[in-house]
Formats: C-alpha cells, sequence, structure tokens
C-alpha cells in the first residue's frame, strides 16, 4: 500500500492539529448532516471482511443526511485511537464503528470515555453493561453460515476430511469451527475438520502454507475464518480442493471449485443504527442477528455441489429463518472427551454461553 | 500412500526452506567479506514485489526472478555505496534498509495486491518425476529449488577452493593486512553486497512467483531475519546454510501439520517452534564454541577507511 504522507492520524500528531480542527476553515459539513467513521484494520477490498463491511459503508453514502469518512490498514494499536480522535475534531464525525476485534479494548473503550457524546459501534460480541454506555457491540450469527458450508462441504468430500484455516482461536472463530464441522457431521458423523491457527487476521503467506498443510493431510475441502480468504480460496482452488467461502462472495476466485459461502450483510445493522442517531435517539449497545434477521446471507451454490446437497442445505436454512434454530445441542464433547453439553441441552443461536466459547467440539483435529 | 505424503511433506519443507537458503547464501558471501547487512529483510520483500510486477508485466516467471534479483541488487547498491564507498556505520544503514525496502515493496506492489498468477512451472522427466518415493522430490521442483541448491554449491566451490575465494575470506578477516598487500579490499566488499542482495532479491521473487504465488505487503513475514540468524548458526559455512534452512523450513511446515493433527498443543506454542528451534540451534552453537572462539569473520561490521 501507498503510505499517504499526511493521513489524518499523521496529521494529529501536529502541535497544531487540535487547535485547527476547531477553526471555521474545516471540511465544509451540510448542517444537520451526520458523519460517519468506518475504520477497517486491512483494505477495503481484500475479498473478506474488511470488504464486506466496506461494501455496506458504500451503499451507505448514496442516503440522504450521511457523509461517511473512511480510513483502511489501521492496525490494532494505539493507532487506531488516533483514527477515531481525528474522525471526531476534523471530520466531526458522531457516530464511528471501528470493525476489528482488535480495536475494542482498551483502544475503543478509553476513547468512548474521552468522548461522552460520540457515539461508538464495535463489531464483535464484546460490549457489556459494565462498559460505557456511548459504546457498544455488533455482530451476525454466522455460525450458521459456516453450519450450511459444513453441510455442502460433507457431500463434497470424499476423503471425510475437512480442513479450516482459521486466525485466532477466539469465540466467534471457534464457533465457526465448530459449526463447521457439526454441519458436516449432520450429513456424515463420521467427517473429522482438521484447523490450523495462523495467530494473525491477515498474513498471507502462512495461510497459504496452512492450505497446503491441511491438503497434504487429506483434506478435500477447506474453509477459512481470517480477514482475507482471498489466498485459502485460490490456493484451495489451485491444489485441486473444494472450497466455502467467507465474508463475502469469493466464487470469482475459483469459479469451479467454489461450494457456497458464508456471507456478511451489515447494511441492515447500520441502517438502523444511523435511523437512530437521525432520530435523536442512541443506539442500541448490543445488536445481534442472523439468516432471519438478513445479517447473514449465503453465497449462490456452485458447480461443485449436487442436487442432495442443495436440498439438504435449503431444507435447513429454511429452519434457520424461522429463527431460534440449535447447533449446539448435547449430549456434546469437546475434542479432549470432556461434556461441554449435556443431554437434552442446547444453545440457540442467541445464547450468551456462544460468547465464551473456548472450545473444539469432538472430531476437530487441533487445540484452542 | 504412506510414502507418497511423506514425500510431499518433505516436498514443502524443501520449498519453504528455499527462500532463506537462497538470502542465507547472499548474506553468507557478504559476511565473509567482512560487511554486516541488516537489511535482507528490506531487500527480499522489495525483490518478491519487483519479481512480481516484472513478471506480470512481462508474463515471464524468468524475467520475473531476474527482476525481483536485481531489485535486491539496486537496493543493496545503495547499501554498499554508503557503507562500503562512505564508510557509514553498517548496523544503521542496514536496519535503514529493511524500513527503505518495506516502503519500497509497498509502492512497487501496491497494484498488484491480489493479482492472480500461475505458480512457476515445475520440473517433469518423464519416468523420473513419477518414481515412488523421491520421483516428485527430486525430478519436480521448480527452477528456484534447484539454483538454490547450485549456489550452495557453487559459493562452498568458491571459498574454499578458488584463489578469489581465499581473498574474499582474507579481506573478511584482516582489511587492513590485505589492503597492506595491495588487495582492492573495497572492491571485493562492494561486490560481495551486491551478491548478496541479488540473492535476498531472488528469494524474495521465489516467494512471489512459486511460493504462493502472489504478492502481499510484508509476505517475507520475518524470513530475512531468519535468514540472517542463519549465517551465524552456520558458522559462516554455506552447506550448514542450507542445513539451518532445511531445519527452519521443517520447523515452520511440521508445526502446521502438528496443529492438522491435533497433538493437542496450543497453535500459539507450535507456531513458535520455528523461532524456538534456531534460538536452540544458536544456544547449544555457542556452546560448543565456547573452547575454540568465534568462527565469526575477525573484520566483520568494521568500518575499512584505506589509509590515504
Amino acid at each position: 500500500m501507498i503510505a499517504r504522507p499526511f493521513s489524518r492520524r499523521f496529521l494529529l500528531q501536529g502541535a497544531g492539529a487540535l487547535s485547527l480542527s476547531a477553526l471555521p476553515f474545516g471540511r465544509a459539513r451540510a448542517a444537520g448532516s451526520l458523519t460517519v467513521g468506518f475504520i477497517y484494520v486491512g483494505p477495503k477490498d481484500d475479498y473478506g471482511y474488511n470488504q464486506a463491511h466496506a461494501q455496506a459503508a458504500k451503499a451507505l453514502k448514496g442516503m440522504p443526511g450521511i457523509e461517511i469518512t473512511e480510513e483502511e490498514r489501521v492496525p490494532e494499536t494505539n493507532a487506531v485511537e488516533k483514527t477515531m480522535e481525528s474522525m471526531i475534531n476534523l471530520d466531526g464525525a458522531t457516530l464511528l464503528f471501528p470493525t476489528s476485534f482488535g480495536y475494542y479494548s482498551p483502544y475503543l473503550l478509553a476513547e468512548a470515555k474521552k468522548n461522552p457524546k460520540i457515539q461508538f459501534r464495535h463489531c464483535g460480541g464484546l460490549w457489556s453493561d459494565k462498559d460505557p454506555k456511548n459504546a457498544g457491540s455488533y455482530f451476525g450469527y454466522i455460525a450458521q453460515g459456516q453450519y450450511l458450508n459444513g453441510i455442502v462441504a460433507a457431500h463434497a468430500s470424499k476423503s471425510k476430511k475437512i480442513g479450516f484455516v482459521a486466525a485466532k482461536p477466539i469465540p466467534q472463530v471457534l464457533n465457526n469451527v465448530n459449526a463447521f464441522l457439526l454441519g458436516a457431521q449432520s450429513v456424515d458423523p463420521s467427517i473429522t475438520c482438521q484447523v490450523i491457527f495462523t495467530g494473525e487476521w491477515s498474513l498471507a503467506v502462512k495461510e497459504a502454507e496452512a492450505t497446503n498443510a491441511l491438503i497434504d493431510g487429506g483434506a478435500d475441502v477447506v474453509t477459512c475464518h481470517v480477514d482475507s480468504p482471498k489466498v485459502v480460496v485460490e490456493t484451495a482452488a489451485r491444489r485441486g480442493a473444494f472450497v466455502c467461502g467467507y465474508h463475502v462472495d469469493q466464487s470469482p476466485l475459483a469459479p469451479q471449485k467454489y461450494l457456497t459461502g458464508a456471507e456478511w450483510n451489515w447494511l441492515p445493522i447500520y441502517k438502523d443504527f444511523i435511523a437512530s442517531m437521525q432520530a435523536g435517539k442512541v443506539p442500541q449497545n448490543f445488536v445481534r442477528g442472523g439468516l432471519a434477521d438478513g445479517f447473514v446471507k449465503m453465497s449462490p451454490y456452485g458447480p461443485g455441489v449436487s442436487e442432495a446437497a442443495r436440498k439438504n442445505a435449503d431444507a435447513v436454512k429454511a429452519e434457520m429463518l424461522k429463527g431460534g434454530y440449535e447447533i449446539i445441542k448435547g449430549p456434546l464433547k469437546d475434542n479432549t472427551g470432556k461434556e461441554i453439553v449435556a443431554a437434552g441441552k442446547a444453545y440457540p443461536e442467541k445464547a450468551a454461553e456462544l460468547e465464551s466459547t473456548n472450545y473444539l467440539v469432538a472430531g476437530v483435529k487441533g487445540s484452542v | 500412500m504412506t510414502l507418497d505424503i511423506v514425500q510431499m511433506v518433505l516436498a514443502t519443507v524443501l520449498a519453504a526452506a528455499t527462500p532463506l537458503i537462497l538470502a542465507g547464501i547472499g548474506e553468507l558471501v557478504v559476511e565473509r567479506s567482512g560487511v554486516l547487512n541488516l537489511g535482507v529483510e528490506g531487500m527480499m520483500i522489495f525483490g518478491a514485489a519487483a519479481g512480481f510486477a516484472v513478471a506480470m508485466q512481462t508474463d515471464s516467471t524468468l524475467l520475473g526472478a531476474l527482476g525481483g534479483a536485481a531489485g535486491g541488487l539496486l537496493l543493496s547498491a545503495l547499501f554498499g555505496i554508503l557503507t562500503v564507498g562512505l564508510a557509514a556505520n553498517q548496523v544503521a544503514s542496514g536496519l535503514s534498509l529493511t524500513i527503505l525496502g518495506l516502503g519500497l515493496s509497498g509502492l512497487v506492489g501496491a497494484s498488484y495486491v491480489g493479482v492472480k498468477r500461475d505458480p512457476a512451472p515445475h520440473l517433469q522427466i518423464p519416468g523420473l518425476t513419477d518414481l515412488p518415493g523421491v520421483g516428485k522430490l527430486l525430478f519436480g521442483q521448480d527452477a528456484f529449488v534447484y539454483l538454490a541448491a547450485g549456489l550452495v554449491a557453487a559459493v562452498w566451490w568458491f571459498l574454499w577452493h578458488t584463489r578469489k575465494g581465499l581473498t574474499l575470506r582474507a579481506i573478511g578477516d584482516d582489511h587492513v593486512a590485505t589492503h597492506a598487500l595491495g588487495l582492492h579490499v573495497r572492491k571485493v566488499r562492494f561486490l560481495s553486497v551486491l551478491f548478496g542482495g541479488a540473492c535476498a532479491g531472488l528469494g524474495g521473487a521465489y516467494l512471489s512467483l512459486a511460493y504462493t504465488p502472489f504478492w502481499s505487503p510484508g509476505m517475507t513475514a520475518g524470513r530475512g531475519w531468519i535468514a540472517l540468524a542463519l549465517v551465524v548458526f552456520a558458522s559462516w559455512k554455506p552447506l550448514r546454510v542450507a542445513a539451518g534452512a532445511l531445519l527452519f523450513g521443517g520447523a515452520t511446515v511440521l508445526q502446521l501439520h502438528a496443529q492438522a493433527a491435533g497433538l493437542g498443543l496450543p497453535g500459539q506454542l507450535l507456531s513458535a517452534v520455528p523461532y524456538l528451534a534456531t534460538i536452540l540451534a544458536l544456544v547449544l552453537l555457542s556452546l560448543g564454541q565456547r573452547q575454540g572462539g568465534s568462527l565469526a569473520p575477525a573484520a566483520l561490521g568494521r568500518v575499512f577507511t584505506p589509509s590515504r
């Protein structure tokens, strides 16, 4: 990326930046317009997490009375604090969406305390009522999408081994790994899933190495939870394995090998937050939704998906669209043999317990 | 079937070791001449970007590889002018070179992020490549792998079996005495620096043209620093650089396979294995050398200014 020599955060570090922002020659804004700031950890065109948010931000630009300010490739360090401050002081943003997981603590929390009149909404399941009231979080039950990915993967797999390239062993990622395998095991209980954690949201070479290692280990269908699935999708397809996508539709990257994918649809959430702000209300602090709420959607089926797989996945999807679908249900053990859900107990998508998942289910080869 | 899996894993180990061999063998020559270039990471990443850019523009992997080598050579020339020509501090110049290389690679590679390209072709010899167990490993690699092996042999031969190699080693051990004997210290060092830069650039080009193959900012991910450590680990001996690179490449690949196999160890710990292996090897090596003193070139890192 070409570094901008005078990006907001560098300007802000200059001695006069804060005083300049108060002067009348700041950026001109329409009276009564709402300025919304989006902050991304990676590039906006990453075929992944950041692109999913950026697509929603782009759609918002056409709405009346809204100004959008964006900054991409902001690391999960105090650099994000500088970016938030500059969006507030230089751009006049009153609603901020720092989208990356690592932005929340301590950076967003510190800025929320410093700027009580500004609303901060973070993507992830981290907000609790102990946190500032002008902060909040939103997320989607995308594990539902990964469960459907798993169903389709099971139908396509000949080796009965599926693979998962994961970034970090946090609850959201672990829920996706578990859902992917449980979806596959709903078709064939003998299927196993190998998982490799790269340790970073975006580490292209290691993602390629991990994908190759999974395929070398016998996996013939691969999915992932990293910021940009592009590398995983292309590497797997080149090796002849099938792929299930994540974040956005990656079918253009591997038209023949792409089965389907779990996609985000952030636009309804952002519209809801903005509508609250425009009505003079405080946006909700804790927002969740899945397929039924339109927060999550599935990519179209690829040519490698059989008719039986389509019917199976569509039937489960129809159940999910009714709401309250239970992926994690007992009796269920983790991959160390410990019981995690007793018989007769189940966690629907809204269950708070899923926000603190710290296990991999039986059948997943890997460690937290 | 098991033999095929072993062969596949060994092939990936070899692939992971190749960029380290290329960069490490170049840095070994540089350090043998008495110059410490800490800019390997910068030259590598710039080589990766330049190589990919040239390959995309010309649709030629060969020209891309040459472009990567030229990119590394260009940065090393700058380093050589500063440290050999102008007697600047080698540590500061090398670190600056890494930062410069990272920045320039972002500039050169900006329009190539996410662009797809077919990997460098692999050797196909009917009857040999298909040999069970060893065929693909020995006769099914890409040209970079064979070039890396050839470079190790060539550098070993050059340093220990030629007069010019002896001259280079002598300059690395005592630049004052060799200068007094009428040897061209600065010329030899400058050429060594250029060779090291070309090798580092080639190592970077391998990553973007064969190993992945794509361009991504920061894709070297510390491999340049590992190459520097390998030279020390290898006691400045070419064959040991290759062995060390295979050890590190093996640790890199095997920790991924270990994760996938579900050994019950945390992924974070397994990810640290390659680096822990390198540190452990260096510690064991230094313990073994306590008796015999340092094996490093005696004039390594020392600035040479010829008396007027």
